[in-house]
């Protein structure tokens, strides 16, 4: 790990921190490395909250009896915990965070396409949030984050409006994130910057941001439908007259299956850009990371009834998704081989970043190979609607998505803040989030299989023991993420200056100070060589940046 | 930029545009049976080809802008579609029907 | 796909609508075309969503269907059409006028375009206002009436699915009029810019990107009308 340069210009040079002070000049800026900032402080924020809704469950769950709250209460828990995680947390986390600040960054552009609809994203952001904590503070939402009609649609007495709106909301701001993306990596890449020469993490939020324009307007509509049937006390989801239960699910599931290939595919562009940096080494088939981004962004629209084999579909529709989710899997695999290949032979470091990357590799295979399971119609019978599917989405979402977020977040601190985080309290809270998470869900994938079902505050006793394991992986989890908060936010004032590329990476963000300037580049970028031209250990590297 | 449509251009569309208008209403009621609902959605389709192409001028647009206007119907056929690969299967299952 | 010799434009040469992250106009002018034509595309998907929706249960209800679409009135239905079309003339020239810098051209069709929206506007309220005398909506307790009268002497067997078919009826023409309110309010702005002289033939990039978004509203009801008013108007009541 290289040693940061101690020049005290470093610190005064203008950057996009600096170069405009007070409330305003944050909250009215145009600037995308500011948004980003904003996104991440208020996307940690709805983190946490979701968290805590988590560590209810859990709480809940030491016990087979359910005897910390009532059942209507429990399931609240588990719906502001799913609400918040998924729409505020998920959905928008590295797109709006990591993906504003350097995807402008990386492709040689001074700022997005549309600075001030980016803006406007952030707010829209927030008064979601305010809806979705609106309905908490009022009494909560029982529904399921999944809203299935006609409980959300009839008979729940729950704020389901209001978190419903609040849903509504944070989607046009996933809309406008993804829509500016799009014409920003069509309109404003750096003259030499060919789609052949972008970074993966920009092919990577690329195809998140197709899904995010195709699939978000879907569940809008749906929600807004079930908004109004509550309303009118009259709807097309009442079976009473007609109404279809299923057909809410297959409006609802062709936005949220999709949706977490949003949640999924930047965090592997991270992990893209992770891997060749701390293996010093190319990425192995470029071509093929970058095409089975778009595989999975376009199939990912193809897969959504597997969520409904046990809902009274019909067969031969089960059929069809079964197999094409088989086929999604694919371009997953294909990435994680080219990881694996990439790594092979080459001069492999133990940063934190890498350490988050390792994890992800690792906990997302075993997350999507038990996805193949769930897949498979037979034995999804047997484990649909129990703690294998929960444990299943978390090894994806938090052992692969979190992770990954974390490993971005480490790998480019010292970008986003020109300081350095101490790396050996990051690397122990690395090494607590890994071994929490596998002590917190990997006791529910034998659980469920056993037969403990989801979204129950009580379960047959036999199941306390594995209980218990996994509330106390939790703790150690939730742990692992409290460190680096503080760490981070201790760095702020007293960590090291970080220099233009402690990590010796490649990529255009690296090219710049740290922070970068306002307008990214002080002399615009000219691009003459491919991405991840990482040569194989050679000295002459050590002295090239300066 | 792009070159400008005449004034001539916009009108004959709009007068092609308000005849169909007017063929659909009245092909409407005539009894085709099954055939009524694919003659009036062709109809649609070319009008809305019309106004695509000529009105919004997607004739001239690059062609990255038409790959994205066509994705856009391409998605929502996917939707569509897959909706049905659910709603007609189901008479298909013995003792099934659609509802 | 960006300027190709990369080199910012000297300063004397911008035009002061020149955003300072874009190189040159026509860099600037293309991400708006392409940026409208993506939200365009998730407005697409926004009423596609309720499109497949009403196409599944009109396949599931064939003799329901044919029922409510006895109570449409595609006189009023055709009128709208016709409206509409005629906004999407005066919007094309607007634009058209909009690219040769002809401003009183420009702000004449903007009004006319206006003008013609509202008059959708006013249609519909009329045909709601019909629904409602006629007890056609079910949304609101008292106002939905499907027994069997004389003109209709068979229609309350169907009188349960008939009203998830008048809901669609209410939801779609209803998202589709808020579109078309967002239009008026859109063609106003456009209109105080355009008096204030902003733009000429070599920025008008607002005006191009509102007329997409208004013809985009009239497709939707270029859909909306057979789907709703026309198909089972020829049939006979089973």
């Amino acid at each position: 790990m290289s040693t940061a340069l101690q020049t005290p210009e470093v610190a005064e040079s203008p950057n996009y921190l600096n170069s405009e002070y007070g409330w305003r000049s944050w909250l009215f800026t145009k600037d995308h490395k500011r948004i980003a900032v904003l996104y991440i402080i208020s996307i940690t924020v709805m983190f946490f909250i979701g968290g805590i809704f988590a560590s209810l469950i859990r709480v809940e769950l030491l016990t087979p009896q359910g005897d910390l709250v009532n059942s209507d209460t429990y399931n609240k828990f588990f719906t502001m915990h799913g609400i918040v995680m998924v729409f505020f947390f998920l959905i928008p986390s590295i797109p709006a965070t990591l993906g504003n600040f350097f995807l402008p960054i990386q492709i040689g552009a001074k700022d997005l396409a549309f600075p001030r609809i980016n803006l406007l994203s952030w707010y829209i952001y927030i008064a979601g949030a305010i809806f979705a904590l609106a309905a908490i503070v009022l009494g909560g939402v029982d529904t399921g984050w999944t809203f299935y009609t006609p409980f959300s649609s009839t008979y729940s007495n729950t704020f389901v409006i209001t978190a419903a709106v609040g849903v509504f909301i944070a989607g046009f701001s996933s809309i406008l994130t993804g829509l500016n993306f799009i014409v920003t990596v069509h309109k404003m890449r750096a003259p030499g910057m060919t789609w052949g020469r972008l970074p993966l993490f920009v092919w990577a939020n690329y195809a998140t941001s197709l899904i995010q324009v195709l699939g978000t307007p879907v569940v809008a509509i749906t929600l807004a439908l079930v908004g109004l049937e509550r309303a009118f006390h009259i709807g097309i989801f009442d079976p009473a007259i007609g109404g279809d239960p299923i057909l809410f699910q297959h409006m609802f599931w062709f936005y949220s299956h999709p949706a977490v290939y949003i949640m999924i595919l930047p965090g592997m562009g991270v992990i893209s850009e992770i891997v060749p940096c701390f293996s010093r080494k190319s990425i192995f088939g470029y071509p093929f990371i970058a095409g089975s981004s778009l595989g999975i962004a376009i199939i990912g629209f193809l897969v959504w009834g597997h969520h409904m084999f046990v809902t009274g579909m019909s067969m031969y529709a089960s059929l069809y998704f079964s197999l094409l989710t088989m086929l999604v899997a694919v371009p997953s695999a294909v990435k994680v081989f080219n990881w694996t290949a990439t790594m092979f032979r080459g001069s492999i470091s133990y940063d934190t970043p890498m350490l988050y990357a390792f994890g992800f590799i690792g906990l997302f295979t075993i997350g999507g190979l038990t996805g193949l399971f769930l897949a498979t119609l037979g034995v999804d019978v047997h484990v649909t609607d129990t703690y294998f599917v929960v444990a299943h989405f978390h090894y994806v979402m938090v052992g692969g998505m979190v992770l990954a977020y974390l490993g971005g977040m480490h790998f480019w601190w010292p970008k986003i803040t020109g300081k350095l985080y101490p790396e050996g309290w990051a690397r122990f809270a690395a090494l607590l989030v890994f071994a929490g998470f596998n002590l917190t869900f990997f006791p529910q994938f034998i659980t469920g299989y056993l037969g403990q079902p989801r979204r129950y505050h009580a379960y047959a006793p036999e199941f306390q023991v594995l209980n218990v394991m996994s509330t106390a992986g939790a703790s150690v989890l939730g742990l692992g993420y409290v460190i680096p908060l503080i760490y981070m936010l201790w760095s702020l004032k007293y960590g090291k200056p970080a220099g233009n590329n402690p990590w010796k990476a490649k990529g255009l963000e690296w090219e710049t100070s740290s922070p970068p300037p306002t307008f990214n580049f002080d002399t615009p970028p000219v691009v003459t060589e491919d991405a991840y031209a990482y040569a194989s250990e050679s000295s002459h590297e050590e002295s090239h940046h300066g | 930029m792009h070159s400008v449509p005449s004034v001539r251009t916009y009108v004959t569309i709009w007068a092609i545009l308000t005849f169909l208008t007017f063929a659909t209403y009245y092909i409407a009621q005539i009894d085709l049976g099954q055939w009524n609902i694919v003659v009036a959605l062709l109809i649609a389709f070319f009008k809305m080809s019309l106004v695509i192409f000529f009105f919004m001028n997607l004739k001239a647009e690059s062609p990255l802008t038409k790959l994205f206007a066509a994705g856009g119907f391409f998605w929502m056929i996917l939707l569509l579609g897959q909706f049905f690969v659910d709603y007609v299967s189901r008479s298909w299952m013995p003792g099934g029907k659609m509802w | 796909m960006a300027d190709s010799h990369g080199v910012v434009a000297e300063h004397a040469e911008h035009s002061p609508y020149l955003r300072h992250h874009f190189d040159s106009m026509e860099q600037q002018f293309d991400s708006a075309t392409l940026g409208m034509w993506v939200f365009l595309l998730t407005e697409i998907m926004f009423f596609g969503g309720m499109f497949g929706a009403y196409t599944v249960y009109r396949s599931m209800y064939p003799g329901a269907f044919a029922s409510t679409s006895m109570h449409m009135n595609p006189a009023f239905g055709a009128a709208n059409t016709a409206v509409l079309i005629v906004s999407s003339l005066t919007m094309a020239l607007a634009v058209r006028s909009a690219r040769l810098g002809s401003q009183k051209a420009l702000q004449l069709f903007l009004v006319l375009t206006m003008i013609f929206g509202i008059a959708f506007l006013v249609i519909k309220g009329f045909e709601y206002h019909e629904h409602w005398v006629d007890d056609k909506v079910p949304l609101f307790a008292g106002h939905w009436d499907y027994s069997n009268t004389k003109e209709f002497p068979h229609q309350a067997q169907y009188a349960k699915q008939a009203q998830i078919l008048f809901c669609f009826y209410f939801f779609m023409t209803g998202f589709h009029a808020v579109h078309m309110l967002v239009g008026v309010g859109i063609m106003i702005t456009i209109l105080t810019m355009a008096r204030r002289g902003i733009f000429s033939h070599k920025y008008f990039t607002p005006v191009e990107i509102s007329g997409l978004y208004w013809h985009f509203v009239d497709i939707v009801w270029i859909f909306l009308f057979p789907l709703l008013y026309l198909i089972g108007n020829a049939r006979k009541l089973i």
